[in-house]
C-alpha cells in the first residue's frame, strides 16, 4: 500500500510513491538515489541523516516520508547557485574537517544553518549548535576551525557583493 | 621529470584527495549500494548467552507476505560443509550450528526484497534452547566448568597456536609467556615491591557506517562488496570456505564510514556469499547500530602488575599477568594477546621481566581489534602502576619515568634492541608542553585541579606483506593500485603523495584505485597502523620501478631521460597516445618469531610506535564529575608524510580514547547487552571536547620507513586513560583502577577516602 506525494526536491518539482512507514532517508535513497543523508543511529542522535524540510534541519531517520507532501526538501546534494561548492564546503576542505566523511553532510547542513542564523558565532556557540552531530573519527577540532573560516569567507563574499551594488 | 625531495609533496599538508566527494555527500560507501534484483537479509539472533539449539521454528516467518526465503546454519552446511571461519581459530560458524555461545549470535536469516518485511519476519522466528551454564568474567573463565568451545580449532595461520590443536575442556584460547632474567630474585632483593590490579571494560568501535556487505553471484567470480579493512583476507577466507581458487572470489571496497579495527577479517562476508549462492541473487546485509553491539567489541581485561623497585627509583623487575576477555569467538584476540604481550611491561628498561598473557573465551559478544590492539588496556595498567609507585616514593612522576625509560640501543623485554623509538624525546616534549616544571595550582574550593601524564608504546604487528602497482599512462597521468583501505585516515592521499614525490609528477595527475582484488594486489590488511610503513614502502618501490622503467625506455629511444616530457616518450615508442608502463613493489619486513617458552626474539617488530598524553582536569568534589581542561598528545611518528593528517590522527585517536576513559561501557545482564544504542552508550560529542587540545609529532625519523615515516593511527590512544586517572589522583588523592572514570566512580572513591563510603550497588 503506497501513497503518492508531491514536493520540491533540491529546487525541482517531483512526485513519488511511498509506503506509509518509510522515513525520509529511505525516500531519498530508494526513490531518488540521493545517499548524502544516511541512517546511522536510527534514533535521531547522530545527525548523519540531516535533511532540510521547509528550510529547517530535521533528522531524516525520524521523519516520515509522507510528511514531506507539499514541502520543500533540500539535501546536501543541492549545489550552491551557479557554483560547485559553497563557503562551508570549501572551508571544510581547507581545514580537513572530515575523515571518513560519513557524518560530513550533516555537519555541513547544520553549519550552514548556524551561519544563516548567526553570521559570526563564538566558538562556544559553534560547539553547542553542532552538539547534535556526532563524529566518531572525532574531527571536531577541525570542524570548529572550518566553521570559523566559513563565517569569515561568507562575510568577505557578502562585503564584496555589497560593494558591487 | 626528476625532482629533489624538497620540492615534492611528501612532508606537506596536501588537502585530502577525496574532499570534494565527502563534503558534497557523493562519496561511495557500501551502505549506499543497491543492485537490481537484490535481496535484503535480516538476522534473527540468539536470546541466550549459552545454549544448545533444540529447534528453529520458521513457520511464522515464512508466512509473512513478501518473504523470499529463511536460511539457517543447516542450509549453509549444504553448500559449505565446514562453515567455520576466523583469522586465528576456525571457530566461528556462519550461522549458529548446534549451539549458541553469546546473546546476539546470528541464528537465522530472512531474505526479502523489502528489508522491513525481512525484519518483521525475523522477529517471528522462534528458537528452542536448552540453556547451558555461562561464564562472563575473564579470570573466572580460566577455571570455570562452563566451557565455551568443546574443542579448540586453530586455523593454522599462526604457528604459536599449533600446540592448542584438539585441546578440550578449556577456555584458554592462547597463552603468551615472556621470561627474561629472574623476577622472583628481583622481588626478594628489592627495596620496594608494589602490586596493583586494574580492570578495563568492554567497549565498542561504533563506526557511524555500521557493518554492511553485499554479495553478487557471477561468473567466473562471486563478487563481494564490503565495508572491510581487509579485502585480501576476505577473498582468501571466502575462497577457502567455498573451495574455490582465489581468483574466483572478487572483493571490492569503496570508502569506509569508519573502521577502527571493527571491519576486519570476516564479519558478514561469508554469510552474504553463502546467501547469494543459495538464492542466485545479490544479497545485502546492513546491520543497524544496535546490531553492532552483537558483532564485535574490544576486549575487557584484568591486568595485574607487580614491580620491584630500588631505593633510587629504578624498576629492577616487573611481572604482568593479563587476562583478556575474548568473548565467544576468538576473532583476532589471540594475536592481540601475543603481540601486546611483547610490550606489557611498558617502555621501561627492566632487567627481569615475567609476562603471562591469556586470551579467554567467555559467553559475551566476540572481542577483536580496536584502535590500539590491546595496548590501551596495557598502558592503562602500567602507567597507572608506574604513577602510583612514583607518588608512593615521593618522586616526581616525570622524573621517575626519566630514570627508567628505554633508550636507543637498549634491549626491550623481548630482547629486541630499541631503534628509532624516540621515547625520551616524547617524554620530554609532553612534559614541556604541560609546563610540568612550573608550579600548578590545585585549587582549594569544591572544584580541584590536577594534572597527569602517561607514556606508552607499541610494537607494530609483524610479519606482514604489502604489494602495490603504479600504472603510468601515455598522457603522463597515472594510477596507484593498492588494497589499503581509506577509512578516513587519509591513506589515499598519503600514498599518492609518495607516488608524486618519486615520479616527480603533480599529485593531481594521480588517481588511487580502491581495493578490488581483481585489480589491486595483496595487502595483509589496513590495521594496527601498519599501512604508512608497509604499503608506503611498497608504493615507493612500485613508483621507483615505474620511474626506472620510464627512464630506461627513454634512454633506449635515444631521448634525454630526465627532461623529456612523459607523453613524448610514449609517443616515440608507440607512434601515438598508447601504452602503459607498469611498476610493482612488494614489501615484507624481516621478523623473528618469539620463542614459545620465553617470548624472546631479537627482531620483534619493524618499528615502534611511541605516544604520550598529558592532561589537566577539574574534579568537582561534590559530584565526582571530571572535566578535561587541557589535552596534550605527543608522538613519535617518524617524519610525517602529511603533517595535517598526522595531527588529526593524534587528536582523533585521543578523543576516541577519551570516550573509553570517561563514559563508554557495554552493560550486560545475564550476557545480554542492555545499552545497545547511542542513547544508552554515549560516544564523545562536541561538548565533551577539552577546550585546549595540542598535538605534536616530535622531530624523529624512521630510517627504514618511506621518506622516514611510520604509522600513527593508534598512537594517540595509548596514554589517555592513565593520564586522566593520574590527574584525578593528583587533584583529589583518589586512585581509580577500573574504567570508565565516571562521576559516580570518582564520587564513590572520594566518599570512601573520607571514611563515609556509599552503599555497594
Amino acid at each position: 500500500m503506497t501513497r503518492t506525494i508531491k514536493f520540491t526536491l533540491n529546487g525541482e518539482a517531483v512526485s513519488a510513491e511511498v509506503p506509509p512507514h518509510w522515513n525520509l532517508v529511505e525516500l531519498l535513497q530508494n526513490r531518488f538515489s540521493l545517499n548524502g543523508a544516511r541512517e546511522s543511529c536510527g534514533e535521531g542522535l547522530c545527525g548523519c541523516c540531516t535533511v532540510l524540510v521547509n528550510g529547517a534541519a530535521v533528522s531524516g531517520c525520524l521523519y516520515l516520508a509522507a510528511f514531506v507532501d507539499g514541502a520543500e526538501v533540500s539535501t546536501i546534494e543541492q549545489s550552491a547557485p551557479g557554483a560547485g561548492l559553497d563557503a562551508v564546503q570549501e572551508a571544510f576542505i581547507a581545514r580537513g574537517a572530515f575523515q571518513c566523511g560519513f557524518c560530513t553532510p550533516g555537519f555541513v547542513l547544520m553549519a550552514r544553518q548556524l551561519l544563516d542564523e548567526k553570521p559570526d558565532p563564538t566558538e562556544d556557540e559553534i560547539r553547542h549548535y553542532l552538539s547534535g552531530n556526532l563524529c566518531r573519527c572525532a574531527a571536531y577540532p577541525e570542524i570548529i576551525e572550518a566553521v570559523k573560516l566559513a563565517a569569515r569567507m561568507r562575510q568577505d563574499r557578502k562585503s564584496t557583493a555589497d560593494r558591487r551594488r | 621529470m626528476a625532482k629533489t625531495a624538497e620540492s615534492g609533496p611528501v612532508g606537506r599538508s596536501i588537502p585530502r584527495l577525496e574532499g570534494q566527494a565527502k563534503v558534497s555527500g557523493r562519496a561511495e560507501y557500501v551502505h549506499n549500494l543497491r543492485l537490481p534484483g537484490m535481496l535484503y537479509g535480516k538476522i534473527a539472533r540468539s536470546t541466550v548467552a549459552h545454549g544448545r539449539i533444540r529447534g528453529i521454528d520458521v513457520t511464522a516467518a515464512l508466512a509473512v507476505p513478501g518473504v523470499h526465503r529463511v536460511v539457517t546454519g543447516q542450509d549453509i552446511r549444504a553448500i559449505i560443509p565446514h562453515p567455520y571461519y576466523g583469522p586465528a581459530f576456525h571457530d566461528q560458524p556462519i550461522l549458529a550450528l548446534d549451539k549458541v555461545r553469546y546473546a546476539g549470535e546470528p541464528v537465522a536469516v530472512v531474505l526479502a526484497s523489502d528489508p522491513h518485511v525481512a525484519e518483521e519476519a525475523a522477529g517471528r522466528i522462534v528458537v528452542d534452547y536448552e540453556e547451558l551454564p555461562a561464564v562472563f568474567d575473564e579470570v573466572e573463565a580460566v577455571t570455570s566448568k562452563a566451557i565455551v568451545h568443546e574443542v579448540l580449532k586453530p586455523a593454522g595461520t599462526f604457528p604459536d597456536l599449533k600446540h592448542l590443536q584438539g585441546r578440550k575442556d578449556t577456555n584458554v584460547a592462547l597463552d603468551f609467556h615472556l621470561r627474561r632474567g629472574d623476577v622472583e630474585r628481583a622481588f626478594r632483593e628489592a627495596a620496594h615491591v608494589f602490586e596493583h590490579t586494574f580492570h578495563s571494560q568492554q567497549v565498542l568501535h561504533v563506526p557511524l557506517e555500521p557493518f554492511v556487505s553485499v554479495a553478487e553471484p557471477g561468473e567466473p567470480a562471486l563478487t563481494i562488496h564490503t565495508a572491510s579493512q581487509s579485502p585480501s583476507f576476505v577473498r582468501i577466507e571466502v575462497a577457502r570456505l567455498l573451495g574455490r581458487p582465489e581468483n574466483r572470489v572478487q572483493v571490492k571496497v569503496p570508502y569506509l564510514g569508519g573502521g577502527f579495527g571493527a571491519k576486519l577479517y570476516i564479519k558478514l562476508e561469508a554469510l552474504v556469499a553463502a546467501l547469494a549462492l543459495l538464492t542466485r541473487r545479490p544479497v545485502k546485509i546492513a546491520l543497524t547500530m544496535e546490531e553492532q553491539f552483537y558483532t564485535l567489541t574490544r576486549h575487557g581485561a584484568t591486568l595485574r602488575i607487580k614491580s620491584a623497585v630500588s631505593r633510587d627509583g629504578r624498576i629492577t623487575g616487573r611481572r604482568c599477568d593479563i587476562w583478556w576477555n575474548g568473548g565467544a569467538y576468538a576473532d583476532i584476540g589471540p594475536r592481540i594477546t601475543q603481540k601486546s604481550g611483547f610490550t606489557a611491561a611498558g617502555p621501561y628498561d627492566i632487567e627481569n621481566v615475567h609476562i603471562d598473557s591469556f586470551a579467554l573465551y567467555t559467553n559475551l559478544p566476540p572481542a577483536g581489534a580496536l584502535r590500539g590492539f590491546g595496548i590501551p588496556q596495557l598502558v592503562w595498567a602500567y602507567e597507572g602502576h608506574t604513577d602510583m609507585i612514583a607518588r608512593e616514593m615521593k618522586i616526581d612522576p616525570v622524573e621517575f619515568r626519566r630514570r627508567n625509560i628505554l633508550r636507543e640501543g637498549r634491549a626491550q623485554a623481548t630482547g629486541t634492541l630499541m631503534r628509532d623509538a624516540a621515547i625520551d624525546k616524547v617524554l620530554e616534549r609532553v612534559a614541556a608542553r604541560m609546563d610540568w616544571g612550573k608550579p600548578f595550582d590545585r585549587g582549594s574550593g569544591t572544584v580541584r585541579r590536577g594534572r597527569g601524564i602517561a607514556i606508552g608504546f607499541k610494537a607494530v604487528i609483524s610479519p606482514t606483506t604489502s604489494v602495490a602497482i603504479v600504472n603510468l599512462y601515455a598522457d603522463g597521468s597515472c594510477s596507484l593500485y593498492s588494497s589499503t583501505v581509506d577509512m578516513g585516515q587519509g591513506s589515499d592521499t598519503a600514498m599518492a603523495q609518495i607516488v608524486a614525490e618519486v615520479l616527480g609528477v603533480p599529485i593531481e595527475s594521480i588517481t588511487v584505485v580502491h581495493p578490488d582484488t581483481d585489480v589491486t594486489p595483496y595487502d595483509m590488511a589496513t590495521l594496527g597502523s601498519r599501512s604508512m610503513y608497509h604499503m608506503g614502502n611498497a608504493v615507493k618501490l612500485a613508483a621507483e620501478d615505474t620511474r626506472d622503467k620510464l627512464l630506461a625506455l627513454a634512454r633506449e629511444l635515444g631521448l634525454a631521460a630526465e627532461t623529456t616530457p612523459i607523453p613524448d616518450i610514449f609517443r616515440k615508442k608507440y607512434g601515438m597516445q598508447a601504452g602503459n608502463i607498469v611498476g610493482t613493489g612488494s614489501f615484507v619486513p624481516s621478523y623473528q618469531s618469539p620463542d614459545h617458552e620465553t617470548g624472546l626474539t631479537e627482531n620483534a617488530t619493524p618499528f615502534w610506535m611511541v605516544g604520550a598524553t598529558g592532561v589537566e582536569v577539574e574534579v568537582d568534589t561534590e559530584t565526582g564529575q571530571v572535566k578535561i581542561t587541557r589535552l596534550v598528545n605527543v608522538a613519535d611518528v617518524g617524519r610525517p608524510v602529511n603533517p595535517a593528517i598526522v595531527d588529526t590522527q593524534l587528536s582523533g585517536a585521543a578523543i576516541m580514547q577519551m570516550g573509553f576513559t570517561l563514559f563508554e561501557k557495554m552493560e550486560f545482564q545475564a550476557g545480554q547487552c542492555t545499552n545497545a544504542s547511542l542513547a544508552g552508550y554515549k560516544i564523545p560529542g562536541m561538548l565533551d571536547l577539552p577546550p585546549a587540545i595540542t598535538n605534536e609529532a616530535v622531530d624523529a625519523v624512521q630510517i627504514t620507513g618511506p621518506f622516514g615515516a611510520k604509522g600513527v593511527g593508534e598512537t594517540g590512544t595509548f596514554g589517555v586513560s592513565p593520564a586522566v586517572a593520574n590527574a584525578i589522583d593528583d587533584a583529589v588523592g583518589v586512585r581509580l583502577t577500573s574504567l570508565p572514570l565516571t562521576a559516580e566512580a570518582v564520587y564513590r572513591a572520594l566518599r570512601a577516602k573520607q571514611g563515609k563510603p556509599l552503599r555497594e550497588e
